[in-house]
C-alpha cells in the first residue's frame, strides 16, 4: 500500500527534514519526492510506503496535518489508488 | 506506476479548489422478501433489514474520505418500489410505511431514503393508488423520506390518469408542508423511463431487477469541467467536446474506485457508477457556469440547448471510456435552485420555464427544483408533467418533473429550501387552461418506434 504525500505552501528551513522525522517515526519509507515552484508556492510530493507502518494511517495522516498547521503549510497524505485511476489509462 | 508531479496537483486541485467530489454512495436494498399480510410485520421487517444492511454504510463511507483524500458528501438508501411490498398488506394507507423508512434512516445516519414510489406508466395496481395518495402526507410526516411516481414509458406509452392524479397529489404536499415553503415538492418527482439503479434523490429506488444489495455511486463535477474548458478560449467546439470528455473521463474514475472500494469494504456488490453534473448553489459548482463558458452571455439564451446537448453527450462518452459500468442518468443535471448560475439566470430574465422545457429534451433528466407560484391549478401541473413525459417517452430518455408549488408565494417571491436544495425565484407559468385536456384521463399510446421487437 502506497501512499502520496503533498506539500503546498511558503519555503522555509526544516519541511523535508520534520515530515522524515515523523515518517521515521512510523516506520514508513519514503520512496520518491519530486520538488517545484508552482504559481510561486513550493509544491513537494513524496510517494511513500506504507507496508510496514506501525500506526493507524489515520494517526499518520493526524500527525503530518498536525505539522502541516505548525509549519503553515498543507500537508495530505492520501492513498495513491486514486491519483492512478484518475491519471492512467 | 509513475504519476507526474503536475498530474497529482491536478487532482489535488479538482478536488480543492473545483468542488469536485463524490455525490453520494448510495446502496440499493431489496425489500422484496418484507411483503407480509400483517402491515406491522413488514414494516418491522423493512426496518431490520435496512438497520442490517445499512449499519456501516456511513462509517466506511467516511473512512474511505479520510483515506482517499476526496469528500463524499451523501450517504444514501434506495429501496425497492414500497408500493409493491405494502400491497400484500390490507393497509388501506401506506404512510405508516414512510415513518419506519424515515426511522431507519435516521438510525444509520443517511440523510435520505428513496423509494417511497410506484411504478403505474401502465395501469394502477392497488397499491400503487393506495402509496400514491399517501404520498402527501407521508412526505408532511418524514424528514428523508424521498418519493418518486414513473407514470410513462417509451415502452407503455403516458397513463393520464396517473397524471391528472399527480397535479393534485403534488398541491397537496406543497399544502401540507407549507409552513416549510412546500418542501415536501422537492422530495417529490414524477418521472418517464425512470431508471432502476439511479443513485440520486429523490428519484432513487431500487429496481425489481437488482440484486439483493448493491453499491451504487454518483459523481459529480461541474466546477472540474468549466475550468478545463477556461484554458482554451476560443477553441472550436470539437476541441471543447474533446475537453469535456477527457475531464469526465477522471471524474468518472475518482467514483469508480471509490464505489469498488466501498464495494469490497462492505462486502456488497458493485452496481454502477453514475457521472451526472450534479450542480450545486455553491459558487463554482454550476452547470449553467459551464455553458456560459462555452460562449453564452446567460444561460436560456439561443443556443443553450445546442450546448447542453454536446455537453451530456461529451460527458456520457468520457464516462464510458473510463468504466464499464456506467449507468442511472450519466449525463448533465439542469436543477434550477441547486445551481447558482441557474439561479442568476432566471432572475436575470434570460431563462424562461419554456426553455428549461426545451433543455430537458438534451439534458439527462428533466424540469428539476422549479419554484412555481402556489396558486398553479392542479390540471396545469399535471399538463407540464404531459409535455415533460411526452419528450422523455418520444425520444426513449428519461424525463422528470420535480415541481414546487410554493403555497403563498407568487411570481417576484423567493423561496429557500436550504443546504443542498439550495433557493429559486418563483417562475411565472402559462396563464391558459390545460383542464379539458387533462381531465380527458387516459392514456396516450406508445409511439410507433416503441415496437422494435
Amino acid at each position: 500500500m502506497k501512499g502520496i504525500i503533498t506539500v503546498i505552501g511558503k519555503d522555509r528551513v526544516g519541511i523535508i527534514y520534520n515530515i522524515t522525522k515523523i515518517l521515521t517515526e512510523k516506520n514508513v519509507n519514503v520512496e520518491d519526492i519530486s520538488q517545484t515552484i508552482m504559481q510561486s508556492y513550493f509544491t513537494m510530493m513524496m510517494i511513500v510506503n506504507l507496508s510496514n507502518m506501525n500506526c493507524e494511517f489515520k494517526e499518520l495522516k493526524d500527525s503530518l496535518e498536525t505539522l502541516g498547521s505548525e509549519l503553515g503549510i498543507s500537508i495530505k497524505i492520501q492513498l495513491e489508488d486514486l491519483f492512478n485511476a484518475m491519471q492512467n489509462i | 506506476m509513475k504519476i507526474l508531479h503536475n498530474k497529482i496537483f491536478e487532482t489535488l486541485r479538482m478536488i480543492e479548489e473545483e468542488n469536485l467530489d463524490i455525490r453520494t454512495i448510495t446502496m440499493g436494498i431489496s425489500l422484496l422478501d418484507c411483503a407480509d399480510l400483517s402491515g406491522e410485520r413488514a414494516r418491522q421487517r423493512i426496518y431490520d433489514k435496512i438497520t442490517k444492511y445499512a449499519q456501516n454504510l456511513v462509517s466506511v463511507g467516511e473512512e474511505i474520505e479520510m483515506e482517499f483524500g476526496i469528500p463524499i458528501i451523501n450517504k444514501r438508501i434506495a429501496v425497492t418500489p414500497i408500493a409493491l411490498i405494502a400491497s400484500s398488506s390490507d393497509d388501506k394507507d401506506y404512510t405508516s410505511y414512510a415513518r419506519v423508512l424515515d426511522k431507519a434512516a435516521r438510525e444509520v445516519g443517511v440523510n435520505f431514503i428513496g423509494g417511497f414510489s410506484a411504478l403505474v406508466q401502465k395501469g394502477f395496481s392497488k397499491g400503487d393508488k393506495i402509496l400514491i395518495n399517501s404520498i402527501p402526507q407521508a412526505l408532511s410526516e418524514t424528514e428523508r423520506v424521498c418519493s418518486s411516481v414513473n407514470l410513462a414509458s417509451s415502452k407503455a406509452g403516458i397513463n393520464m390518469d396517473a397524471v391528472k392524479l399527480m397535479g393534485k397529489i403534488i398541491k397537496e404536499t406543497a399544502y401540507l408542508t407549507r409552513d416549510r415553503d412546500s418542501i415536501g415538492c422537492a422530495k417529490l418527482v414524477v418521472f418517464s423511463n425512470a431508471v432502476e439503479d439511479n443513485p440520486f434523490m429523490a428519484g432513487a429506488f431500487h429496481g425489481v431487477g437488482e440484486p439483493e444489495v448493491v453499491i451504487n455511486v454518483g459523481v459529480s463535477g461541474p466546477g472540474v469541467v468549466k475550468s478545463a474548458l477556461e484554458k482554451d478560449k476560443d477553441a472550436p467546439l470539437d476541441v471543447v467536446a474533446e475537453n469535456i470528455k477527457k475531464t469526465a473521463f477522471k471524474i468518472t474514475r475518482a467514483g469508480e474506485i471509490v464505489g469498488k472500494e466501498v464495494s469490497r469494504r462492505l462486502g456488497v456488490p458493485f452496481g454502477i457508477l453514475d457521472l451526472s453534473l450534479a450542480s450545486t448553489p455553491e459558487i463554482g459548482d454550476s452547470v449553467a457556469r459551464i455553458l456560459e463558458e462555452i460562449g453564452l452571455e446567460a444561460c436560456g439564451t439561443h443556443g443553450t440547448t445546442a450546448c447542453l446537448a454536446m455537453l451530456n453527450d461529451a460527458v456520457k462518452k468520457g464516462g464510458i471510456m473510463a468504466s464499464s459500468s456506467v449507468g442511472g442518468l450519466s449525463g448533465a443535471f439542469i436543477p434550477v435552485s441547486e445551481d447558482e448560475g441557474m439561479i442568476k439566470a432566471v432572475q436575470s430574465g434570460a431563462l424562461t420555464f419554456d426553455k428549461l422545457e426545451a433543455m430537458t429534451s438534451v439534458c439527462s433528466v428533466g424540469l428539476d427544483m422549479i419554484a412555481i407560484p402556489g396558486d398553479t391549478p392542479e390540471s396545469t401541473i399535471s399538463a407540464i408533467i404531459a409535455d415533460e413525459a411526452a419528450i422523455g417517452m418520444i425520444n426513449n430518455k428519461t424525463t422528470a418533473v420535480r415541481i414546487i408549488p410554493v403555497y403563498g408565494k407568487t411570481v417576484g417571491n423567493t423561496v429557500e429550501f436550504g443546504g443542498l436544495l439550495g433557493y429559486a425565484p418563483i417562475m411565472p407559468v402559462h396563464q391558459f387552461s390545460s383542464e379539458k385536456f387533462i381531465n380527458r384521463g387516459g392514456r396516450i399510446p406508445a409511439p410507433v418506434h416503441s415496437f422494435k421487437n
